[in-house]
């Protein structure tokens, strides 16, 4: 800035021709940024409203704008408490838990457990590491069908150690109302803890190495330096794999499409799943509707914690 | 100077749109018939087309069952970019022409006799508030056994004429080590079997009353009960692995013999065709047990949209290739459904099409021609799904018993309506 400051001062002649320079320049990173911010804002924003809009309606196949009231929540409500048999929401909802949860969960401890042995300087790393990370690069769709043929009991695992001689070999979990959402826990697992490990090591390469020699030197045992140094050190990269494996935790769909196609009974639906479902097949436009904005509700409870720590820590 | 630019445009357009450019030869034609079979029957229409001059612009969205083709549908008419045609199902073609963005046929309709050789129940569909806005292309049946005759002979079973010969057969296959019953464990197949156990526990009164109607009592009875009982009969003689089965795959078990029967619509018929089976020698087609003169039907219709007027010659010319005697019977017999029109001639057609046709012409004649629950065209599309979510859930056990089911089922339907 200052430097063109100068250039205007020394070089008169040219000042006007400058000044429209600088300004464009000035106004270069607005223009650039325009076009995808008013997307953003169409697409993004724009359809979030329409969608909340839609939801106090009576849409149906088509969407309507007469407003009508909370009826689609009263029903979603009504649904939640719907436990025996489960409604296909309350299905969806318990689903999600034990999904969210475990998923986060397993892929965060396989992660960083899969780092730490990553990160002893042993030989082959270079090899190693890629062929962990390389599930990421595959699509949920990819994921779901080739789980879905290893976890048929008459395809894959089951067939094949039968084959071998263990008849007694049982597994039939894809197959399993009760079950089933653990095979997409499992698939999702397999998914993406190589890339939350990518995270971690990337973590523990960032730790520095003197505090770890004068832990050794105080006579702290590995599993020591582990847990309260290493780890308590990682807190930043725990926060950001969490907010990673949550928004991928309430935003799958097509994984459980593809694994289980829905699941016995529709016992593997999401809440996705859900919305799909009513707003497309069923013709419940309103239905649908408000269960995307329920879900968007949940992800904007765990996102705005999150972007408030952040946001505060930066002037620091 | 912007203003006289747009009175100019806006000249400009009138005077292109009043000199009426010469009539576009060409049909945008949306659809999910992408797998061979399917693909190589609508190849006949777009060769009858070309005879006439008419290019073929193809808008395939694959899918079976066309969930995604009617999403993009959705979005091709909110975009006010009709196409011609598009292959549509039942209450579908109802809830656009509501919309009032269906084109008219009627005339092309009175000229070319639809109203007295398409069947009754079908107009109800093709039909909206006295106008034509749909062609249907064939008629499937859903109320059909397809059972591999080596094994039959090999366990000496005869056709089942009721219910209780059904199971007994049922048995004798399990006595002889055969998978009995093949079933997909996907929510529209077993409710389109259960379709045809309602039919065949209640009779045609009964199922129009519960499954048309949708009449409380009927919904409530004890005969619906018992229909229940009798799914969960059948659905004790499936092999363990039947949840999330494809139709197709447990086809192939009846083909490949290692099932004996399957309950599935006339389209499993195609899937015999493309294995190179004849009926009569290596499969037998019986109506479902205690459904015979019975037909349960659904149909594929094309939805014609209302095109701008450059393009209706193009609409009628698609709307009478589709319902010529001879495309129907052509197309018909590559699909493996029957035609739309009763008085389409049979020779054609193998063995179980002769039979489809004859019941088609029968159950129109009597009255006992209904739509499927399961394959929407019993009642609107929240329902058929709230109906396929009961039955499933009555199948894999989250609904535990026929009384639970029957309760699940009235609640489920009343809260669709």
């Amino acid at each position: 800035m200052s430097t063109v400051a100068t250039t205007q001062i020394k070089l008169t002649p040219e000042r006007s021709r400058t000044s429209v320079r600088s300004r464009l320049q000035d106004a270069l990173p607005k223009i650039v940024l325009a076009p995808s911010f008013a997307i953003t804002i169409v697409f993004v924003y724009g359809f979030i409203l329409w969608t909340i809009y839609l939801s106090f309606t009576n849409s149906k196949t088509f969407p309507s704008y007469v407003i009508t009231g909370s009826r689609a929540y009263q029903r979603l409500w009504g649904w939640t408490f719907d436990t025996d048999p489960p409604s296909s929401w309350y299905t969806s909802i318990t689903n999600m838990g034990i999904f969210g949860f475990l998923y986060i969960l397993i892929c965060l401890a396989l992660g960083l457990f899969l780092a730490i042995l990553l990160d002893q300087k042993i030989r082959g790393e270079g090899v190693l590491r890629p062929i962990y990370l390389y599930p990421m690069a595959l699509s949920f769709i990819v994921t779901g069908v080739a789980w879905k043929w290893f976890l048929d009991p008459g395809l894959g695992l089951e067939q094949t150690l039968h084959q071998w001689g263990w008849t007694s070999f049982h597994f039939d979990w894809i197959k399993n109302k009760d079950f089933v959402i653990y095979t997409v826990v499992i698939a999702g697992v397999w998914q993406a803890s190589g890339f939350i490990m990518a995270m971690f090591l990337a973590g523990l390469r960032g730790i520095d190495g003197e505090i770890m020699k004068a832990a050794q030197i105080d006579g702290a045992t590995t599993f020591q330096l582990y847990r309260r140094i290493v780890i308590p050190l990682l807190r930043p990269i725990f926060l950001s794999a969490f907010i990673v494996l949550a928004h991928l935790a309430i935003k799958s769909y097509d994984l459980v499409v593809a694994l289980t196609s829905g699941g016995p009974g529709g016992s593997a639906w999401l809440p996705s799943n859900f919305m799909y479902e009513y707003t497309f097949k069923r013709n419940e436009m309103a239905v649908g509707s408000a269960s995307a904005v329920i879900m968007l509700m949940t992800i904007v409870a765990i996102i705005v914690p999150y972007l408030y720590s952040e946001l505060r820590e930066k002037p620091r | 100077m912007l203003r006289k630019l747009l009175i100019g445009t806006a000249l400009a357009t009138s005077f292109a749109f009043s000199a009426h450019a010469a009539d576009v030869k060409e049909v945008q034609m949306l659809h999910w018939w992408t797998s061979g079979g399917e693909a190589a029957a609508l190849n006949v229409l777009k060769g009858d087309l070309a005879k006439e001059g008419y290019a073929w612009k193809d808008v395939p969205v694959a899918g079976g069952g066309g969930d995604a083709a009617m999403t993009a549908l959705k979005a091709m008419v909110a975009a006010g970019n009709y196409p011609t045609a598009s292959q549509m199902l039942g209450y579908t073609v109802l809830d656009y022409a509501a919309a009032g963005v269906m084109g008219d046929l009627t005339e092309t309709a009175k000229k070319e006799g639809w109203d007295k050789s398409v069947p009754a129940a079908l107009q109800k569909f093709s039909v909206y508030d006295g106008k034509w806005v749909a062609a249907p292309v064939n008629v499937h049946s859903v109320n059909w056994l397809w059972i591999n005759k080596a094994v039959m002979d090999k366990i000496g079973g005869t056709e089942p004429k009721t219910f209780d010969d059904f199971v007994a057969l049922l048995d004798k296959a399990k006595a002889a080590g055969v998978i009995p019953l093949a079933l997909g464990g996907q929510n529209w197949q077993e409710a389109t079997m259960f379709d045809s156990v309602v039919l065949s526990t209640g009779g045609p009164e009964f199922y129009k009353k519960a499954f048309n109607d949708l009449d409380d009592a009927s919904l409530k009875s004890d005969t619906m009960k018992k229909s229940f009982d009798n799914l969960a009969k059948l659905v004790t003689y499936v092999d363990p692995n039947f949840s999330g089965r494809d139709w197709n795959l447990a086809t192939a078990m009846v083909i490949k013999g290692d099932a004996l029967v399957q309950v599935m619509g006339d389209w499993a018929k195609g899937e015999f065709h493309a294995a190179k089976k004849t009926p009569g020698t290596d499969f037998l087609c019986y109506r479902f047990p205690g459904t015979d003169g019975s037909v349960i039907y659904n149909s594929d219709m094309f939805g014609m949209f209302n095109v701008p007027d450059d393009r209706k010659a193009a609409q009628v010319a698609l709307a009478t290739a589709t319902l010529s005697k001879s495309f129907q019977s052509a197309f018909n017999v590559v699909k493996g459904s029957v035609p739309a029109r009763t008085d389409v001639p049979d020779t054609d057609f193998d063995a179980c099409g002769k039979k489809g046709i004859a019941d088609l012409k029968a159950a129109n004649e009597g009255g006992t021609l209904f739509g499927s629950l399961a394959q929407g065209y019993g009642a609107p599309p929240a329902v058929a799904n709230a109906y396929k979510d009961v039955v499933s859930k009555f199948v894999h056990g989250q609904i535990k018993t026929s009384d639970e089911a029957v309760t699940e089922l009235v609640k489920a339907i009343d809260d669709a309506k």
